[in-house]
């Protein structure tokens, strides 16, 4: 028997009873559907998670005050973070040991009320040194950023992004040249950055940042830094980088025991791996729970093919008697299931695109659907053909003639 | 050439045992037509099988064309189905939503034969069957019995197979429709020399053949010519 008779075979089969055939498929539309809608949701949420890590910077190795105990605090710790235990010079230290790191950015930062003629904001202020641009990918839009000079005279200069820009002087304006006041003190603003785009919490635009001499006297009233930004000269000094620093703080803040240092570095590598491997369970688990719905549909597919090889008893001994072979009926049947199985895959395949798109368009969620997730989702689908398909093709086959046709 | 040696079968379904043939033995030559006939349940049925290869005998020997195919396995004896039998069946068998012409292929859709051929094929045999050319391309289930049983005649000599069997073919017909029938088969016999092995339980429907054989119990009870052999009186043209 040729293939294009058993399609054919197949075919009117499948088409003499199309809304069963339909039915059957749903179970498969459903599981490829859901399975290509989250696979696409996961990868595009990981697409984003690791954008916005690398937009904070390129091969960043970030330094941190760690919890402040002890010293009289008793049993009470405060957060991570929040301890003023990094000076400016361990900046300094890092900047003149660390031969490896390429620009060091120290910062100071902290939410002060922000007022302009008129209009007041609360935000973030950085107080930062002229490197912190090249440190953490910021670009400029108009004017200027703080140079080395403004941070040697404390200049009372500011450069706003662009969110604080759009809340105290009114979308796309540039104000250079105005002044604002933070915590009673007049700043000049001397330059407006460029959005790095991110919303709520995690918006990167919503800031000011003022040279950090300035920001300490006048603001913080100490020398303390909350963040050194360190730029490795490539990824692969990253984890050199990230040891010596360690190293170098602890000598310097003569604590012996890692495990009870004041500071932590963090790597930018470890923070890319660490999401990925985040939305990578979840994407795993998502496509899992999808991947159910994908073996119930298959069950529902062998149990329709067990009916119809019931129902079609005359019409198989019918075939063996006029000289149809087992392995004609086996591939016939076989084939019946596939057929319905990558039907069922490639309107699947078409329904979770249009649920990644609708995600996109309405949860505003980045999805991607990738060729390999389509491969997948068709490979998938044929399998399950063949793999539900075989028991009912093969009791097909092996039906005897003449009980077949004796069958009423 | 069929020869028979002391063909028994035995069914057993759940420890009852059911002698359906016992000890049959009996030759058909080439170019025979021959009736076998008998009351209900007396294995006509299980006979036909046998001798059709669609079934194998519990015991004894059946040659076809010299060859022993008592033993022989499954997609074997498909095979030789395919090759040398045709089968009219008493409840036609054809398959519903498919076109005349299709149903009439399909023996030669198994057998591999080339579309062009194939339609050829069908063709000739549905001409040989005296089936109207204005149907060809029905579907099966729009078709009268009469109709059907003709297009299952198609079927069963599409494959030019040298033995016809026909399990009561005029057991669904009216008297008139099942002439038509028994005139195909006689034509057949006549003009294209084809072993024929006609069942039936109506002596009348027997007597169009040239050999009678009786069975009863699963035993062959009497064999011989018919005396006053029958002629289908039918015109062609009445169809
Ligand atoms: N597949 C089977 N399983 C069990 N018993 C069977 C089977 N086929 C036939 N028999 C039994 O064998 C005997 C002969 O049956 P068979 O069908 O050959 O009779 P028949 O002469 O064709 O009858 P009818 O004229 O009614 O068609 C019966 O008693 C029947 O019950
Ligand atoms: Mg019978």
């Amino acid at each position: 028997m040729k293939i294009s008779d058993v399609l054919h075979e197949t075919y009117t089969a499948l088409s003499a009873n199309k809304a069963r055939s339909g039915l059957t498929i749903l179970g498969i539309v459903i599981g490829i559907g859901s399975v290509v809608a989250m696979i696409s949701i996961g990868q595009g949420a990981s697409g984003s998670i690791q954008a916005s890590i690398q937009s904070i910077g390129s091969n960043l190795v970030l330094v941190t005050p760690g919890f402040q105990r002890g010293a009289g605090a008793g049993p009470v710790s405060g957060g991570r973070g929040s301890a003023t235990t990094l000076k400016q010079e361990d900046a300094d230290a890092i900047q003149k040991e660390i031969t490896q790191a390429l620009a060091v950015a120290p910062e100071i930062s902290r939410r002060y009320q922000i007022t302009a003629k008129g209009t007041n904001t609360n935000t973030q202020v950085v107080g930062t040194v002229a490197q912190y641009p090249q440190v953490r990918n910021i670009q400029i839009d108009a004017g200027s950023f703080i140079s080395e000079q403004n941070v040697r005279s404390l200049s009372k200069v500011a450069v706003l992004g662009p969110t604080t820009r759009d809340d105290l002087f009114g979308e796309g304006s540039t104000p250079i040249g105005q002044s604002i006041r933070i915590n009673r003190v007049d700043f000049k603003i001397i330059g407006i950055t460029k959005s790095k785009g991110g919303t709520g919490f995690g918006n990167q635009d919503d800031v000011v940042f003022v040279p950090l001499s300035t920001a300490q006297r006048f603001l913080a009233g100490d020398t303390y830094v909350t963040t050194i930004s360190v730029q490795a000269a490539s990824p692969d000094v990253m984890a050199t980088i990230q040891q010596e620093i360690t190293d170098l703080l602890l000598q310097r803040h003569n604590i012996s025991n890692p495990q009870l240092a004041d500071f932590q570095v963090l790597n930018q590598q470890d923070i890319v791996q660490t999401a990925s491997a985040v939305t990578n369970t979840m994407t795993i688990l998502l496509a899992s729970i999808a991947g159910i719905s994908l073996v119930v549909g298959g069950i529902g597919i062998m149990n329709m093919m067990l009916t119809t090889v019931t129902e079609r008893t005359r019409e198989i001994g019918l075939r063996k008697a006029i000289g149809a072979k087992r392995r004609d009926i086996s591939l016939q049947f076989l084939s019946e299931a596939v057929m319905l199985t990558f039907f069922g895959g490639f309107v699947g395949i078409a329904l979770g695109w249009i649920i990644s798109l609708l995600v996109t368009q309405f949860a505003g969620i980045a999805t991607s659907v990738s060729v390999s997730s389509v491969a997948l989702a068709f490979g998938v689908s044929a399998a399950i053909g063949i793999i539900f398909g075989y028991y009912p093709a093969r009791r097909a086959a092996s039906l005897n003639p003449i009980d077949a046709l004796r069958y009423e | 050439m069929i020869e028979c040696k002391h063909i028994h079968k035995v069914y057993k379904i759940e420890d009852i045992e059911t002698q359906a043939l016992k000890d049959i033995s009996f030759v058909v030559k080439d170019g025979e037509f021959v009736a076998i006939m008998g009351p209900s349940g007396s294995g006509k049925s299980t006979l036909m099988h046998i001798i059709g290869c669609l079934d194998t005998p519990t015991s004894g020997e059946y040659l076809l064309d010299g060859k022993d195919v008592s033993k022989l396995s499954d997609d074997e004896l498909a095979d030789i189905r395919m090759q040398k039998i045709g089968f009219v069946f008493q409840s036609f068998n054809l398959l519903p939503r498919t076109s005349v012409l299709r149903n009439v292929m399909l023996p030669l859709v198994y057998a591999g034969v080339p579309d062009t051929e194939r339609t050829k094929a069908a063709e000739a045999a549905l001409r040989a069957s005296a089936f109207p050319e204005g149907f060809w391309n029905h579907h099966s289930n729009q078709l009268s019995g009469g109709m059907m049983q003709r297009v299952a005649i198609a079927r069963a000599l599409v494959n030019n197979p040298t033995l016809v069997l026909a399990d009561e073919p005029t057991g669904n017909l009216d008297t008139k429709t099942g002439e038509i029938v028994l005139d195909t088969f006689q034509r057949l016999h006549k003009e294209h020399g084809r072993t024929i092995v006609l069942i039936t339980h109506e002596p009348y429907v027997a007597e169009h053949a040239e050999r009678v054989i009786h069975i009863r119990d699963g035993m062959i009870v009497e064999d011989g010519k018919v005396k006053n052999r029958r002629i289908a009186n039918h015109q062609r043209k009445e169809v």
